[in-house]
């Protein structure tokens, strides 16, 4: 099989892991059956869809909320010449749990997730600090879905 | 608060559990625990909203889902929650949030992640989210993921993190 290649029962487990196993100590036994497969061959597709970077990670999905932290999306319009710079700013924290590049006048958005909420304006202020620039954040008021099952 | 044992467990499993037959046997072990306890205090962290749920993080790009996409949408403050539901349940949009404004450099509060394997695709699915929103869309833009800088997801430190209040000098 080439690599980084889905073939269609490769689907199947992405999508059906995507929803999540069961909490059991055998996780992957009823997608195993569905399949008609054995849980071995179910673990050897997984892996290599870790491997190969077609799967980021198979872990606990965290609510950082639930946790008793926050969590807010923020965006910052960042000069080009100094965006590797900033990126590189923002990489070293820990409290930035994604960023990403987009193509808009705000261009670095990132998602600052942190144990304590009081400590997520001090992460504002130390960016705004660090780097100079403005930070804009847009915490979520409300949620209607955060279910990430993609149909691949 | 975590309990310094559900803190360990997280700690231990946030990169990723064993993938084995049997994970939560082989995560026990190297946590020393007995597995049914692991999988007891696992439960009752997904029962308490702790843990969403465990899963498989897709690659998007790696999957061919190569136009990623946050569309932002000026919706009316009286029309949003139940807009949002309605665009929340298309099958396309992953995440779909109402978020504050920030006038006068940010005047959208309706935020729904959309994936297309091209841009043709996700600007179908943007006519789409248009449609469900009628006339209570005063506007809307759309910004393309260029690049993935980071994406770690919320790290959990081995030791929680101190309490200012607790310090010598709250007395």
């Amino acid at each position: 099989m080439r690599r980084g290649h889905l073939d269609p029962v490769d689907r199947v487990i992405v999508v059906a892991l995507q929803r999540g196993v069961p909490i059991v100590e055998r996780p992957f036994a009823e997608l195993a059956a569905s399949l008609e497969t054995t849980e071995e061959a179910v673990v050897a597709r997984l892996a290599r869809l870790v491997s190969t970077g077609l799967v980021s990670r198979f872990a606990p999905m965290l609510d950082a909320e639930k946790l008793g932290g926050a969590v807010s999306l923020c965006a910052m319009a960042v000069p080009p010449d100094r965006f590797d710079e900033v990126a590189t700013i923002l990489a070293a924290m820990p409290e930035v749990a994604h960023n990403y590049e987009r193509e808009h006048r705000f261009n670095m958005w990132f998602v600052l997730a942190v144990e304590r909420p009081e400590d997520l304006p001090k992460a504002i202020a130390r960016i705004e600090a660090v780097t100079g620039l403005s930070v804009l954040d847009l915490p979520k008021l409300e949620e209607y879905r955060l279910e990430l099952v993609l149909p691949v | 608060m975590l309990d310094p044992l559900d803190r360990r467990i997280l700690v231990a499993s946030q990169d990723g559990l064993p993938l084995a037959v049997e994970p939560f046997a082989e995560l026990a072990r190297r946590l020393g625990i007995p597995q049914a306890e692991l999988l007891e205090r696992l439960r009752r962290l997904r029962e308490r909203g702790a843990i969403r749920r465990i899963a498989a993080v897709p690659n998007h790009y790696r999957l061919g889902f190569l136009a990623n996409a946050m569309t932002v949408w000026d919706v009316d403050d009286r029309e949003v929650s139940r807009l949002g539901r309605e665009v929340g349940a298309l099958p396309f949009v992953s995440h779909c949030y109402r978020r504050p404004r920030r006038l006068p450099h940010w005047p959208y509060d309706l935020f729904a992640m959309v994936h297309g394997r091209s841009r043709a695709e996700t600007e179908a699915f943007r006519a789409r989210i248009v449609e469900v929103l009628g006339p209570a869309c005063r506007g809307g833009d759309v910004l393309y993921s260029r690049r993935i800088l980071k994406k770690t997801g919320l790290r959990l430190a081995p030791e929680p993190p101190e309490r200012a209040e607790e310090g010598p000098c709250s007395a």
